[in-house]
């Protein structure tokens, strides 16, 4: 299939792709970090906070069980939150930007 | 064509029910065998219809390879739970919870954490630039022959680590399950992915996954409802049934050895649900933990699935959606694992498959009423056969991706320079796809017998250390360039394989023999013990306990005698080592960074003009979706 030429550098410096380029950076990246370093307390935790991890909270749950369900707590919350986001505000900028291509960048 | 299916789906039962016949021990009894091929049929007889109708549709390289980009969000959601809930996770990670308790949850989690990575960086991307393959990616602004070509080796060599481990573990699942041959079980499973792939393509292995996702997720919920009823759907009460199980009491006492003496029941049953049972070394963990979060976003067969979508954002919906599924599928398998813990027992457990896997099926047939009742039976036949059909399923999508990467990304893109037409893009799929069935089935039966787990987290290391970075820094980066692209992939999988080579993983002949030598010596000793109090005891019955006593431990040493016997003169490893040059089971800890600094040095040192003037295209149209292949109108 073939496209007609864009002019992409014209397209990669308008400020409205340059808007969705900053808020996507800030927002993915800092969500993976936070989501390794959650996900490596829990190793971490098992392997040198092991008392800690055996304190009982209710019955013979303790904290480590606790721990280990809050990562799928946290894991789906990511997602939700990121599909949220995106729901909201990245697909109604991509799609602006999509929209307006041809008169951004249309003759190269 | 359905003539065909329907002559290689009988041959495949024939094959069956007629080796059936000829079975030792299995979890199924000999009364109950024909209730396992009903349902065996009914579930091959389904899928097997489902590729007919695909077969109908598949004749473009886009219905072939990406189904047309028609499957929608929440199909494909379901999909990519199937493609990975593969035996090892479904069987595998029960097992684990039914043996270690607490470390086996735990050892769960990963394996979802590592869908966030997919979810926030790699899907949405991938689906806007790609086109079929993982070469396709990368193809985009690197030189395309060079990265094609790279981008096809990495992807068969991870196919193949991954397809050997479900080859053996489903010949070895079948023959556990029903008795059946070894080798035949592998030529059934080999045939009917070949059969779902050759005619379907990704069509039929898309519906394949489906089916079989809900199969699996009806099953367990079914299981877990089951074995929670009796405790009233209350959460501390279940934990209090396990921590008050003889069961697993006693396995941890056997776990722990020493340390259980000065412990009391209820100390040694709160002991299973606490860490420490299974993962003794965090360092290896955090390395698998690593592997696991980076590398499922660089598995071939799972990168083709967002392909099958319409579009960027269809891809977001099916990774939310699969995140649903096989976390909550984890869930469930804690129910599972614990509740075969606590009614099967870990000895049942463990006396037919050492590594737990029988857990989750050993249930189904205590819940149904046990190992002499129709209903118990019917029930391990179900979960067989969703077993059986995971195996299938996995298989199909791994040969898919290694065939597309043969047909599409090296004798399309690379032998003929783009220019092929779609029926010859398809025949070679074909093709390519009968290769790698038939080196499947091939390796399949040659590694029989060999240990095959680490497979697995080696296909995830080598996934992690070249494809993920690749990948990553071609769609974030602006200078990386074919050089890193190359220098990546190379040492990526070099360093994760090369480290495998001289980790505990490998068989060390010495090691070997001086673990059966203590068997010896310690059969020996207790025999000198069991002897003299044979020769004291009066009581017929402490007689027969103390003869039984010495045949076991007269086999024990015997079965070591026989392995020191069949290592003869051997010394060294595969690699020539006599014993590993570190202590690490999972490379990911150092092939990974090693990945990541081989794609910025090499992008670096080498000048790629292309690279750079493609960047602006590449960042604007992988975020925006401008100009991203469309879905084929039907």
């Amino acid at each position: 299939m073939s496209h007609p030429a864009m002019n992409w550098a014209a397209i990669d410096s308008d400020p409205r792709f340059q808007e969705l380029h900053a808020r996507k950076t800030r927002f993915l990246w800092s969500m993976m970090a936070f989501s390794i370093i959650y996900y490596f307390l829990l190793p971490v935790g098992a392997a040198y906070f092991t008392d800690l991890f055996k304190i009982k909270l209710w019955g013979p749950i303790n904290v480590g069980l606790v721990f280990a369900l809050s990562e799928f707590v946290v894991a789906w919350s990511i997602a939700w939150f990121y599909a949220r986001k995106a729901n909201a505000e990245f697909d109604a900028m991509s799609e602006e930007i999509n929209r307006l291509a041809f008169s951004i960048g249309g003759s190269k | 064509m359905k003539r065909l299916l329907t002559t290689l789906s009988g041959l495949g039962l024939l094959a069956l029910s007629e080796l059936a016949l000829a079975a030792d021990v299995s979890a199924v009894a000999d009364k109950f065998k024909w209730l396992t091929f009903v349902v065996f049929g009914a579930i091959i007889g389904i899928t097997m219809y489902v590729t007919y109708l695909a077969a109908k549709r598949v004749k473009s390289a886009t219905e072939f390879y990406a189904a047309g980009r028609s499957v929608s969000g929440i199909q494909n959601g379901w999909a990519i739970a199937g493609d990975y809930l593969s035996a090892a996770s479904f069987l595998g990670i029960a097992g684990l919870i039914s043996l270690y308790g607490y470390d086996g949850f735990m050892y769960s989690v990963g394996w979802l954490v590592a869908y966030i990575t997919v979810l926030l960086v790699i899907a949405e991307p991938c689906r806007n630039i790609g086109k079929y393959t993982l070469g396709d990616i990368l193809a985009f602004r690197n030189n395309p022959k060079a990265a094609k070509t790279v981008a096809a080796v990495s992807t068969i060599t991870v196919s193949i680590f991954y397809l050997t481990a479900q080859m053996v573990g489903g010949g070895v699942l079948v023959k556990t399950l029903i008795g059946i041959d070894y080798e035949i079980s592998v030529i059934v499973v080999g045939v009917l992915m070949l059969a779902y792939v050759l005619f379907g393509g990704m069509v039929a292995t898309t519906w394949v996954q489906i089916i079989k996702a809900v199969l699996l997720v009806t099953a367990s919920i079914l299981l877990v409802a089951f074995t929670w009823a009796p405790y009233g759907f209350s959460l501390p009460g279940f934990l209090q049934g396990a921590v008050d199980s003889v069961n697993i009491q006693g396995q941890v006492t056997k776990l722990i050895g020493d340390a259980a003496r000065n412990m009391t029941a209820q100390e040694l049953g709160q002991r299973f649900l606490e860490p420490g049972l299974f993962l003794k070394n965090p360092i290896d963990q955090i390395s698998l933990g690593m592997a696991l979060v980076l590398g499922t976003a660089g598995m071939p067969h799972i990168l083709m699935r967002f392909f099958t979508v319409p579009t960027a954002k269809d891809a977001r919906v099916s990774v939310i959606w699969a995140m649903a599924i096989i976390g909550g599928f984890y869930v469930l398998t804690l129910f599972l694992g614990l509740g075969s813990a606590i009614n099967v027992g870990q000895a049942q457990i463990t006396a037919i498959d050492k590594g737990g896997n029988m857990a989750g099926p050993l249930l189904a047939q205590f819940l149904g009423g046990g190992a002499d009742s129709m209903l118990g039976n019917l029930f391990l036949a179900f979960v067989a056969a969703v077993a059986f059909a995971t195996i299938v399923a996995v298989v199909a999508g791994l040969v898919l991706a290694s065939a597309s990467a043969m047909s599409h990304d090296i004798w399309v893109g690379v032998v003929k320079g783009e220019h092929a037409t779609q029926e010859e893009e398809v025949r070679a799929a074909r093709i390519s796809s009968l290769i790698v069935g038939a080196v499947a089935i091939v390796i399949g039966i040659a590694a029989k017998g060999q240990n095959v787990a680490h497979l697995v987290a080696l296909a995830f290391a080598v996934a992690a250390s070249g494809n993920l970075p690749t990948v990553l820094l071609t769609l974030y980066w602006k200078r990386c360039n074919t050089g890193g692209v190359v220098a990546c992939m190379i040492v990526g999988a070099v360093a994760a394989i090369g480290l495998v080579l001289v980790s505990p993983n490998m068989a060390y002949p010495l090691q070997v023999k001086a673990a059966q030598e203590k068997i010896v010596k310690g059969a020996d000793d207790k025999l000198v013990k069991l002897n003299a109090d044979l020769a004291v005891a009066a009581d017929d019955s402490v007689r027969a306990k103390l003869a039984k006593d010495i045949a076991a431990q007269e086999k024990a040493r015997a079965g070591a005698q026989a392995a020191i016997a069949k290592l003869g003169d051997e010394r060294t490893s595969l690699v020539g080592l006599e014993k590993p040059l570190f202590d690490l089971k999972n490379p990911g800890l150092i092939s990974i960074p090693l990945g990541f600094l081989a794609v910025i040095v090499g992008s670096l040192l080498y000048r790629d003009r292309r690279a750079e003037d493609m960047w602006d295209e590449l960042y604007v149209r992988q975020n925006t979706g401008i100009h991203a292949e469309t879905a084929v109108a039907h």
